[in-house]
């Protein structure tokens, strides 16, 4: 499903996020990248740097962007400010799509900054599909929304994690964005088969897939996005790819950052997956349309 | 397992009270060790409280997984902290400036979708509660104000520039100017610009060298910034070209651009600057603060 309603449409191969030490390299070299996606809450303000740079950046480069606070999860309405600024931003960027995560996080008005995992509940499900669709409506792109990384389970949970994020997105009639690395990191601490995760969504909704590295400790895995993607989450990904086709994918890389070419290098290993997903889609169709012979 | 009525999430209302409860717990202030307290407020033991909500596994208990989550919210909120106030950390010292930040955290949790505003009511938390930062509570003042014009320089709009014709297409009796909303006028009374200034140079030699030192807490005594010594001051913090400067203004010029930012008109502005004020000296003001394009519309 290289291009769906989810991304607007677009086909948009490798990405890498937009991090501030890679500014001077990128303005000066304009090195050639497929597109940058950007967190959209470090752009969402008056003037000054931020905007300066963000504005040469889309003179070259396509951008995404991916918001860390809009909280779909969270039980009270968003914030109208919130949702006029980042408006705002989506006209600068023209971004054809806008993800944000499926979690929850600020409650009255106070904020913790982190990505809160779901009770997955039918009632949270419905208030977050509902959520989503305001947001959407208020903003006019399509949303993907990101399965994030956990380190806690709720009693109060009524379905898997996959069956949530399924019945958000089937009610809200969104995009997903896959992120693997954070399948793989809650499998691990949760105790199940991130195939069955990976398998069990609906796949013509992914609209973006993410990558990225992690941290072992002795008694749970830390999604810190401060490593090159290790083996088992490629391994994640090429199946994801098989089963969903050619999606645009990102690296996120937030912590210990390198230099721009490790980043990029690392983000383009992808190609190598991508290439086996093309191919199993070739094949699959070859097979669809031969003709059928009597056993 | 039956569920209390805290712990549910099966309509709208118990989604938020749960939010409600676990937001309480993640954003408790942490014991020592940077451990989860071990009693919950109604005076249960944490253990229990944490049990209500949180499933365990065979490596971690339910208290475990909901420590994750605190320490992570207090250690990304005083790393921001830190970030934007190094100034400040310098002239109080590691053990009282974290105190302080735990103070003010916990009075005034993070109300903004960005951390961008985490500090935007320190200055009034000083004000509030003095003794955490006595002795220097004066000095600890200029340098949180200092601190905070500095973001707002960084970030806040730029209005259109008010025109040389424009200006002179308004009698200076009527005429109101707007200061740009990302410059600071600051009167204070300690030199902090160049404390910060000196403060910042140290740190960054010191992250240069940090792969040679051998004892970082040795480092910070042998490399102490001298706290500023009293004397009033003035200063314009601003930016060009996005980039971030800090202005000394003598006083009649931080008057006569107090009185323009407030609203006064320009004859009246120029009047706040004193009787004293030599016209030339205005005008070569006025000049420089053009070319700074400080000058804005009003709203």
């Amino acid at each position: 499903m290289p291009a769906n309603a989810f991304n607007g449409h677009t086909d948009y191969g490798i990405g890498i996020g937009l991090r501030v030490p890679h500014y001077r390299h990128i303005l000066e070299r304009k090195p050639v990248v497929d597109w940058f996606e950007i967190i959209s809450e470090n752009f969402m303000v008056g003037g000054g740097r931020p905007l300066e740079v963000l504005d040469q950046i889309l003179e070259q480069y396509r951008v995404v962007q991916h918001g860390v606070s809009m909280y779909f999860g969270s039980a009270d309405k968003p914030d109208r400010e919130h949702l006029k600024k980042l408006k705002a931003l989506v006209k600068r960027t023209k971004t054809p799509w806008l993800s944000d995560h499926l979690c929850w996080g600020s409650v009255d008005g106070t904020y913790t900054h982190d990505l809160l995992p779901m009770p997955y509940t039918f009632a949270a499900a419905k208030r977050t599909a509902e959520k989503i669709k305001m947001v959407r409506d208020f903003v006019e792109v399509p949303i993907c929304v990101e399965n994030v990384s956990s380190y806690a389970e709720f009693h109060a949970s009524e379905m898997t994690e996959w069956e949530f994020l399924t019945e958000v997105v089937e009610l809200a009639d969104c995009g997903i964005l896959l992120d693997v690395n954070n399948i793989y990191v809650s499998s691990k601490n949760h105790d199940f088969n991130p195939y069955d995760y990976v398998n069990g969504v609906p796949h013509h909704r992914v609209g973006q897939m993410h990558i990225a590295g992690h941290t072992k400790f002795e008694k749970y895995i830390l999604d810190t996005h401060d490593h090159p993607v290790l083996d088992p989450v490629w391994k994640l990904y090429d199946h994801a790819t098989k089963l969903c086709g050619v999606t645009a994918t990102l690296l996120e890389w937030d912590d210990k950052i390198p230099s721009f070419d490790e980043v990029h290098d690392e983000a383009l290993k992808a190609n190598e997956f991508i290439d086996g997903a093309k191919a199993a889609v070739k094949k699959k169709s070859a097979r669809a349309t031969a003709p059928a012979v009597a056993s | 397992m039956k569920l209390s009525a805290a712990a549910r999430a099966d309509t709208p209302r118990h989604l938020l009270a749960f939010q409600r409860t676990l937001k309480d717990a993640l954003i408790r202030p942490l014991a020592p060790g940077d451990r989860t307290q071990k009693k919950w407020t109604d005076g249960r033991p944490m253990a229990e409280f944490a049990a209500e909500f949180i499933k365990p596994n065979d490596r971690l208990t339910a208290l475990e997984r909901l420590q994750i989550y605190n320490r992570m919210y207090w250690f990304r909120l005083l790393d921001c902290f830190y970030d934007d106030n190094p100034g400040l950390r310098a002239a109080l010292g590691p053990r009282k400036f974290t105190r302080l930040a735990e103070a003010f955290l916990t009075k005034y949790p993070s109300s903004s979708f960005t951390l961008r505003n985490l500090c935007s009511r320190l200055e009034r938390f000083i004000r509030e509660e003095p003794h955490r930062t006595a002795p220097r509570t004066a000095l600890a003042l200029d340098i949180a104000r200092f601190e905070w014009a500095q973001t707002v320089a960084f970030d806040e709009p730029a209005r259109p520039v008010v025109t040389a014709e424009e200006i002179s297409a308004t009698p200076p009796s009527r005429l109101r100017l707007g200061v740009q909303p990302y410059v600071t006028l600051l009167a204070v009374d300690h030199a902090v610009d160049d404390y910060v200034i000196a403060v910042k140079k140290r740190d960054a030699l010191r992250a240069e060298a940090s792969n040679a030192t051998t004892s970082a807490h040795h480092a910070e005594r042998a490399k102490r910034v001298s706290p500023p010594r009293r004397e009033r001051i003035y200063v314009a913090v601003h930016r060009v070209d996005s980039r971030l400067y800090y202005k000394r203004l003598d006083a009649p010029a931080f008057k006569i651009l107090v009185a323009l930012r407030d609203g006064c008109p320009l004859t009246r502005a120029i009047a706040a600057g004193g009787r004293g004020l030599k016209p030339d000296r205005a005008r070569e003001w006025f000049a420089t603060w053009m070319q700074l394009g400080w000058f804005c519309r009003r709203k």
